[in-house]
């Protein structure tokens, strides 16, 4: 350990006056000209909360106007910008980034690195972010508001939109660039800068999910940029890419959109399953089980999800060859799905379990997560698909897997990995109530809406029939709890980083295992400047 | 903290006592009350849907009951609390062999009947009768191909007053599932439905037929349905197609034959009396009137009833330059649309009467008065310049 580690020890002292040595920046400087990996894992981490915050209240803005039947609060055309942008939002402005933050703080310093391999493009891919943020919220103040076409941007739609839709498109090829940036800086440290001794199949699962994740964030995200680049062309240049009057096919931008967005999905799950890889046996006290197996299983996924994008597309009208195929290769992505879950169960089982908020919230990802799996499974059928396409079971079902999986998961991560971040332990009793609220409003908002979606109600509807008002009011209180019990994660976490709770240990988890715990709490500005030794 | 519990509890309850009060019934052919299942379906394809649901449904829970009774079983019995111990075990080649190979027979033994029904559901060869269905924003065209209804063409649109959308009357029966008029066919009859759009993607669904085909503007798709039993089926639009999307519902009359042939007949005789001629000259009064009917049908979800459009998203007539201005760029425009704007072209939709009415009407409505240049039009200027 070098004399920096030593000097950030001992406890009780604040984030940002500690850091009297020379070379770190203080005040403005060391977040906008931020090169450690560990402010700017902050950085990500507050941004995405901040969208998460962004993105939630246009859901309860949604969920207002679903309250009863009619159009009270919202104009249909004003609407549809709200389910589209969150949409945008959450995808791109929350999940992702927040991953990004994870990726940030935590491989460095489980494979024993000093810092991201590109600590300048690190700094560079944040800053972009608050710049797309500030372009796509403003969109809504621009002649004719925001995009209105979906998060999809299905295209002849968006070719209708106002300057909004050229904000969102200009948004996503920024935060795309973002994660292309972030996705390399993940690729070349995992790949070059492990400490001596950590072979692949040593690091933690999740270094091996973000390594596979970000494989195919740097395969995809161009596609999306192609896709939504051939909008702007077409709105603005002339081009008919879109526009069968011109020669074009609006179906060749769902293909082009899902061939990024199936992978994309993944994206946004992979590192979930490695954070629950993480929590699972550290509170089991028990190694993982079918290590192996995770790191196959999790390849195995990442290189389906790119042969079954068109099961998004079966309403399209595909020939039966092509329906029959993208069926089969849809339902093939359960057996390894499967496995992880498989797996997960046999590390708990004949552990030693203790049930902290982390474990909570990765116990309550495995129930939850499945049940959207097995929607996914079912909808992989596409006879049930073509009856259900559209309509709030696949709303049901995508957030059953966004919310209860990668949300639930980041929480879970969160509480496991805040007492290193900030030398405190969270409130245990808030975290437990913050799981507990979470995982019943979760369940009381989205669970209806498997109901609402097989009776035929379309999605993205401002309005419906009368008789599928109980389930919409149930999921509009659900929605409400859900949201504003996400302040309690916020207060609790606050607090750690106001200095306030127990000191936490160097490894305050009995079962954890990795690097991250070789370092004290909270872990100094720089670390593992002299590679650690891995047996 | 409890006070909390108790006054999220509170307000739960006294929300769903305001749902319970509200007395709706179900809607025939529609959705029922809290309906928790698909549709039963009157077509063998719905049915079939259903079955395979059931049986996703049944294995699926099987196993998640399976896996989550292991799951919770060992939080119970192996928990630190209780003293248990950690084993070390961290691999097991056999049980993972079989937890892969297991999941991909049961995958497989699903796929199979799954199969067979998507053969069917794609099989569109010989229908007793072909319906070319044209979506548009914001509203359903229908035009039968061949049979006795040949040439039978009408547009469908939400029959909902925008009163009860509003909450300014009590809603009705059918709310947001009614249209002026029905597609209607016989029964016991393939019915191949052919798709397209006039603007952007639509999706023509009816549950209780197991029925959902995109409507691809420029290109043709098709689907079929038999429909087993005489009655009204109802269904809505399933793709995100803009503003008015939640408006624009699927309303399908299925008759006996003897009907079907009687309103066919009906039809044919109601084309006849309807059919303008364009070569007609018109008064300014009778345009005028018979425009403000078009408009109403047609125009007023963009342009609004007072002619102010929605600032930002669709532009007032009231007023406008080209309103007021000759009247070529106002017919150009009407017959041929504004080509990256929602404004659709109206050539297909309406005939030359039509859209001189409609023409002449937004000239002499709201503040536009008749004062601009050419304040009637006639249906020949709209052939003229098809």
């Amino acid at each position: 350990m070098s004399s920096v580690t030593v000097d950030h020890v001992s406890p009780g002292q604040h984030g940002h006056d500690d850091h009297h040595h020379h070379a770190i920046p203080t005040g403005w400087r060391r977040w906008l000209f931020a090169t450690n990996h560990k402010d700017i894992g902050t950085m990500y981490l507050i941004f995405a909360f901040v969208m998460l915050l962004e993105g939630g209240t246009l859901a309860l803005l949604l969920r207002t106007e679903l309250f009863e039947p009619g159009v009270q609060f919202f104009q249909p055309e004003l609407f549809n910008q709200f389910t589209t942008m969150h949409g945008l939002i959450m995808i791109f402005g929350a999940i992702m980034p927040s991953f990004v933050g994870f990726a940030n703080w935590m491989i460095p310093m489980q494979i024993g690195a000093s810092d991201m391999a590109f600590a300048r493009m690190n700094n560079f891919s944040f800053w972009l972010l608050p710049v797309a943020a500030i372009m796509l919220t403003s969109s809504f103040f621009v002649p004719g508001g925001a995009t209105a076409a979906g998060w999809t941007l299905y295209a002849p739609l968006s070719a209708q939109m106002g300057p909004g839709m050229d904000l969102a498109i200009f948004a996503v090829h920024i935060m795309g660039a973002s994660s292309i940036m972030g996705a390399i800086n993940v690729i070349v440290t995992i790949l070059n800068m492990r400490a001596p001794g950590m072979t692949l199949m040593k690091m933690p699962m999740f270094c091996w999910t973000w390594l596979i994740t970000a494989f195919l964030l740097i395969a995809v995200m161009p596609v999306l940029a192609a896709a939504i680049t051939m909008v702007l062309t077409d709105r603005h240049f002339g081009t008919g890419f879109f526009n069968a009057a011109m020669g074009g096919d609006p179906v060749l931008y769902q293909h082009v959109f899902w061939f990024f967005g199936h992978p994309e999905v993944y994206i946004m799950i992979l590192p979930a399953f490695g954070i629950v890889s993480a929590i699972v046996p550290a509170f089991a006290r028990k190694r993982l089980f079918g290590y192996a197996s995770m790191v196959y299983a999790t390849s195995a996924i990442a290189v389906l999800s790119f042969i079954v994008w068109a099961h998004h597309m079966f309403a399209t009208g595909m020939p039966v060859t092509g329906q029959l195929y993208f069926m089969y290769a849809t339902m093939l992505i359960s057996i390894p799905t499967g496995v992880k879950v498989f797996n997960w169960v046999a590390t708990m089982w004949r552990g030693s379990m203790t049930f902290e908020t982390p474990m909570l919230f990765a116990i309550g990802f495995i129930f939850v997560f499945t049940m959207g799996g097995f929607t996914g499974l079912i909808l992989a059928v596409a006879p049930i698909d073509i009856q259900v396409h559209d309509t709030y079971y696949v709303v049901a079902h995508f957030h059953y897997v966004l919310v209860a999986g990668s949300l639930f998961a980041l929480f879970g991560g969160a509480y496991y990995w805040v007492p290193k971040w900030t030398g405190r332990m969270y409130n245990e009793k808030l975290g437990k109530l913050h799981f507990w609220f979470t995982m019943i409003s979760f369940n009381v908002t989205f669970f209806p809406m498997h109901f609402l979606g097989l009776a035929g109600m379309p999605r993205r509807y401002v309005d419906y029939a009368a008789q599928f008002t109980t389930f919409h009011q149930v999921a509009t209180i659900g929605a409400f709890w859900f949201g504003l019990s996400q302040l309690i994660f916020l207060y609790a976490i606050v607090n750690c980083y106001r200095g306030k709770g127990e000191v936490a240990a160097a490894k305050p988890w009995e079962g954890a295992e990795g690097l991250e715990w070789t370092v004290p709490s909270p872990a100094p500005f720089h670390t593992f400047e002299t590679p650690p030794e891995v047996k | 903290m409890k006070k909390w519990w108790r006054g999220i509890l509170g307000a739960c309850a006294l929300l769903f006592s305001c749902a319970v009060r509200a007395q709706v019934q179900d809607m025939p052919g529609g959705p029922r009350v809290n309906q928790l299942n698909l549709h039963e379906g009157v077509t063998q394809i719905a049915q079939d849907v259903m079955w395979l649901h059931w049986m996703l449904l049944i294995i699926c829970g099987v196993i998640f009951i399976g896996v989550f009774g292991v799951m919770f079983y060992s939080m119970w019995a192996h928990r630190k609390s209780r003293g248990h111990q950690a084993s070390t075990f961290h691999e097991h080649l056999g049980v993972e062999v079989a937890w892969t190979v297991i999941p991909f027979i049961i995958v497989i033994a699903m796929a199979l009947p799954a199969t067979k029904t998507v053969v069917a559901m794609k099989d569109t060869s010989s229908p007793d009768l072909t319906v070319k269905v044209t979506g548009y924003q914001w509203k359903w065209g229908y035009e039968y191909l061949d049979g006795p209804a040949k040439g039978v063409k009408f547009l469908s649109t939400l029959s909902t007053p925008r009163a009860q959308i509003d909450g300014r009357e009590p809603k009705g029966e059918f709310y947001l599932m009614e249209t002026d008029n029905h597609l209607v066919v016989p029964v016991d009859k393939k019915v191949r439905i052919v798709l397209t759009a006039g603007d952007v993607i639509h999706s023509w669904m009816v549950p209780d037929f197991g029925v959902k085909q995109d409507a691809i503007p420029g290109f043709l798709r098709d689907t079929w349905f038999r429909a087993q039993k005489p009655g009204i089926y109802r269904g809505q639009c399933a793709e995100l197609c803009g503003k008015d999307h939640a408006f624009m519902p699927i309303v399908v009359e299925v008759l006996p034959q003897d009907k079907y042939d009687a309103w066919v007949q009906d039809q044919q005789k109601k084309m006849a009396a309807n059919a303008d001629d364009p070569n007609k000259e018109w008064t300014k009064d009778e345009l005028i009137a018979r425009g403000e009917k078009v408009f109403a049908a047609n125009c007023v979800a963009c342009h609004q009833a007072n002619g102010k459009g929605v600032p930002g998203s669709f532009p007032a007539l009231d007023g406008d330059k080209t309103v007021l201005g000759p009247k070529d760029a106002q017919l150009e425009t009407v017959l041929h649309g504004r080509p990256g704007t929602a404004m659709a072209a109206f050539a297909g939709q309406l005939n030359d009467v039509e859209i001189a009415s409609v023409i002449t009407y937004t000239r002499h409505a709201w503040s536009n008065a008749g004062k601009g240049q050419d304040p009637v039009v006639q249906p020949k200027d709209s052939v003229a310049k098809r």
